[in-house]
């Protein structure tokens, strides 16, 4: 296997679409790249600037990517429903909306990310799965591992190995898929399971699945060793060289317009924001002074933001020119811990003074946060 | 305006296409509302019904999950019109056509059938429709998607887009070099064109085909000063400018600033402004961080600063007061928790250091390492965040001298302090010296403090800064 740094190569199979001559023509028919950056931004923006740019037509493409721990959920998911948001941020794992659909997935270094592009027409998830299983099974024979008619790999006819994901544009088209090696399972397990009592939205659903790494199994098996049989098989269907191209997706002279891409994968507005419309209807149990306080709480929040909040307070237990001037605040405003902490905060400077007060909006205030 | 249209369209002939324009009296009745949205001046369309596509597989539905469009808006031909969703797979439409978008047959969450109608477009007339194939995967030229378009016996061959673009610009198609495939004109000639005519850089195309923007180096052909020679000037063609005004309603955290800042306006306000030497304790920094280090702490100007308005405070305690809604009422605060203000991606928030008035300055550098950390993460706690007393406000690390700080609610008074320079200062010998100066501008409530009070409290902050030793005779 050899391995290329492609700054010795003119990366012109990006040129868009005109008939000029692709260099790499002469090795047509696929190309296998791998990505230098554990960055899973980066990353997904490396798969929008392939899925954008590249005339798929001459060439196919194989991508390879890993990724430091983050938390990968589906183009039309609730990240509230699908995870532990508080764990996450606690143990700064990253999280982040692919473009494709389908469910949401941990990743760490353990875990091997393939994404088979194509043409549009060209889109064939079965396929490329087989291609997988080829390649496990010529490494090592006595593995049973096989594809389900939901596209993923079990393992032991119990042990989900791999999920897919696929993403068509209007000529170009993806399928990637994970693999999961050496993962961490136990931070895996911790992180998908959602405290979220209350929610209801018609946002894609992850199905939850027995997860195995192949490394139990087996352990002589490294990704490396994984990444490199699949790019044998990738390589030989293909009758291609059995190179695997190294990229940068840092290269802006590369990639031109990949950092716009990876800047608008991080924003708020694309990770949270693009949250199918859902509600919230829950209880808050708040030990005030000797008692506990049964506080209903119901909201509608869309685009990420609240678009309508209700909060059953007991009579007069907040005057009333403070509630609403809360709720008129909150309305509008993000689902997010971070900006309603700043807001409620700003808000007290305007409260008549008084210990009493201060504690109760406190109190109600941080229950508040913590459903976010 | 619709019949002149007629005889318009009528000089157009089609070529090649399955379709010739027809003129219903439905369309007449969108005449008036065409006004409205469009900025040509057509009046009269033609319903088209883009159905959904194949999507591969063997699918026949899908989930619509998110419009990018709604009823009444422009679009062209390739822009994202929605995403649905298959079992795992998202897939982008896009619009066959340049038109108007008339209906949405679906809403978020309806299941949508591939070959049955996704959205009506308007398309208009003049411009010719494409033909009713799917949108799906003929190689990139393919004839039956471009109409044909007699100009002057010249035959010019563009997509829908390209030849929008061309009028868009004045550009007559047949003026234009195409390096298409049948030397078809591209979205690259019409751009390469504009720019030998303007010698202007444009920008690229937002799909980021990879064209590089012009370069100056294209001049505009200068008038020859040889008059003799009658060579036209060619008239500069206006750069379009895309830019839009982007209006956007004030939420959360924005709105709680502006109710703040309003109330906080209605407080009277005094300013004064001093300069303070920091000549020594710019050095007595310099020792000590090192040591703050080896304690796993950064150590900046600020505790110093802190600590040092704490010590004013003790002496002057009106500055750390709250006044009540009806000025009937002061209260003096027995702690100081002072306010630093941070710049954060959100804007302006102001954790506060609780009780400096027992703390040393390795306890106020500890605490202030925790917010500034927090406080960039954005995870500052609600008690981080309130009981604020007394405000700092650090603007010289971005920049200025002198400012004027707004009194935080329910605080009396801030300082904002700017920039550390080094300027020239005579010494008690006479002596230019290099000094290292730095300016604080304080505001303070004009109801319960006067202009002495905030005098003598700054002459002492300043004293103790500028002599940091005497600062050890008053710790506490």
């Amino acid at each position: 296997m050899v391995l290329q740094s492609l700054k010795n190569c003119l990366w012109l199979p990006c040129v868009l679409r005109t008939p000029k001559a692709c260099f790499w023509s002469t090795a047509s028919g696929g190309l296998i790249i791998q990505s230098v950056s554990n960055d899973v931004y980066q990353n997904l923006a490396v798969e929008d600037w392939i899925h954008d740019h590249m005339d798929l037509e001459k060439q196919q493409v194989l991508f390879f990517w890993r990724n430091s721990p983050a938390v990968v959920i589906g183009r039309h998911q609730n990240p509230w429903q699908e995870c532990n948001l508080k764990l996450l941020r606690q143990k700064n794992i990253k999280l982040a909306r692919r473009r494709s659909g389908g469910g949401t997935v941990y990743h760490d270094l353990g875990n091997i990310n393939l994404t088979f592009f194509t043409t549009r027409k060209k889109y064939e998830r079965m396929e490329n799965l087989k291609l997988v299983v080829k390649a496990l099974k010529a490494m090592r024979p006595q593995l049973d591992v096989h594809v389900t008619d939901r596209y993923d790999i079990l393992l032991d006819r119990k042990y989900k190995i791999s999920g897919t994901a696929a993403k068509l544009g209007r000529t170009s088209a993806y399928h990637h898929c994970t693999l999961l090696c050496n993962a961490d399972k136990f931070v895996l397990s911790s992180v998908l399971k959602s405290p979220f009592k209350g929610l209801k939205s018609n946002a894609t659903p992850s199905v939850p699945a027995l997860v195995k790494n192949l490394f139990e199994e087996d352990p002589s098996l490294t990704s490396e060793m994984l990444l490199d049989a699949i790019a044998k098989e990738y390589a030989m269907q293909h009758q291609i060289d059995h190179h695997i191209t190294l990229i940068n997706p840092a290269d802006e002279t590369l990639l031109p317009g990949i950092r716009n891409k990876t800047q608008e994968l991080q924003t708020w507005e694309w990770v949270y924001g693009k949250t199918p419309k859902f509600s919230i209807s829950t209880c808050l149990n708040m030990v005030y002074k000797d008692s506990v306080l049964d506080v209903k709480v119901n909201m509608d929040v869309k685009h990420g933001r609240i678009e309508v909040c209700n909060i059953d307070l007991p009579e007069q237990w907040l005057p009333p020119g403070l509630y609403s001037e809360l709720v008129k605040s909150l309305t509008g405003s993000k689902f997010c811990p971070n900006e309603t902490t700043t807001l409620v905060t700003t808000l007290l400077r305007l409260c008549p003074q008084g210990d009493e007060l201060h504690s109760r909006w406190r109190l109600l205030c941080e229950n508040m946060i913590r459903l976010m | 305006v619709c019949i002149h249209r007629v005889r318009s369209c009528s000089s157009i002939r089609f070529i090649k296409s399955k379709y010739v324009c027809v003129f219903d009296k439905s369309a007449l009745k969108f005449s008036h509302q065409q006004r409205l949205f469009r900025t040509s001046a057509v009046s009269c369309g033609q319903i088209v019904q883009f159905k959904l596509s194949d999507i591969g597989e063997g699918i026949t539905e899908v989930t619509v999950k998110e419009w990018y469009i709604k009823e009444g808006d422009s679009v062209s031909q390739f822009d994202s019109i929605c995403e649905v969703q298959s079992d795992k797979a998202s897939v982008t439409i896009t619009s066959r056509y340049d038109g108007i978008i008339r209906k949405l047959h679906y809403s978020i969450d309806d299941i949508a059938f591939v070959g049955k109608p996704l959205v009506d477009i308007e398309i208009d007339a003049s411009k010719g429709v494409a033909s009713e194939e799917d949108v799906v995967e003929t190689p990139p030229m393919s004839h039956e998607e471009h109409t044909h378009q007699e100009i002057k016996g010249h035959k010019t061959l563009a997509t829908p887009a390209v030849r929008r673009l061309a009028m868009e610009n004045n550009i007559k198609l047949s003026e234009v070099v195409g390096t298409g495939k049948d030397n078809r004109i591209l979205k690259e000639d019409i751009l390469n064109y504009l720019a030998k005519q303007t010698g202007a850089i444009l920008p690229p195309s937002p799909k980021a085909e990879i064209v590089p923007p012009q370069r100056r180096a294209e001049a505009v052909p200068a008038a020859p000063k040889d008059k003799a020679r009658k060579i036209p000037v060619p008239v500069p063609r206006p750069i379009a400018f895309a830019g839009k005004d982007k209006t956007e309603p004030v939420t959360g955290f924005q709105k709680a600033m502006v109710k703040t800042m309003s109330a906080a306006l209605k407080i009277p306000h005094f300013g004064y402004s001093d300069e303070i030497d920091l000549t020594q304790l710019v050095q007595l920094r310099e020792e000590l961080k090192p040591l703050a280090e080896m304690r796993g702490v950064k150590l900046s100007f600020m505790p110093f600063f802190i600590k040092a308005a704490s010590l004013g405070l003790l002496q002057y305690p009106i500055l750390n007061a709250s006044l009540d809604e009806n000025c009937q009422n002061v209260t003096y605060k027995a702690s100081h928790n002072i306010g630093v203000a941070m710049d954060t991606e959100q804007g302006l928030i102001v954790p506060n250091v609780k009780n400096v008035q027992v703390c040393s300055v390795f306890d106020i550098a500890v605490e202030l390492n925790r917010l500034q950390s927090l406080g960039s993460a954005g995870q500052l706690g609600t008690s981080d965040l309130t009981g604020g007393t007394f405000t700092l406000s650090n603007i010289g690390t971005i920049g200025g001298t002198y400012a004027k700080p707004v009194i935080l609610p329910p605080e009396v008074a801030i300082g904002a302090l700017g920039k550390i320079q080094v300027l020239p200062r005579f010494n008690s010998k006479g002596e230019v010296v290099k000094a290292r100066i730095m300016n604080v501008s304080w505001s303070a409530d004009h109801r319960i403090i006067d202009g002495a009070t905030m005098a003598r409290f700054s002459n002492l902050w300043k004293s103790y800064l500028e002599n940091p030793a005497s600062m050890l005779l008053d710790l506490k």
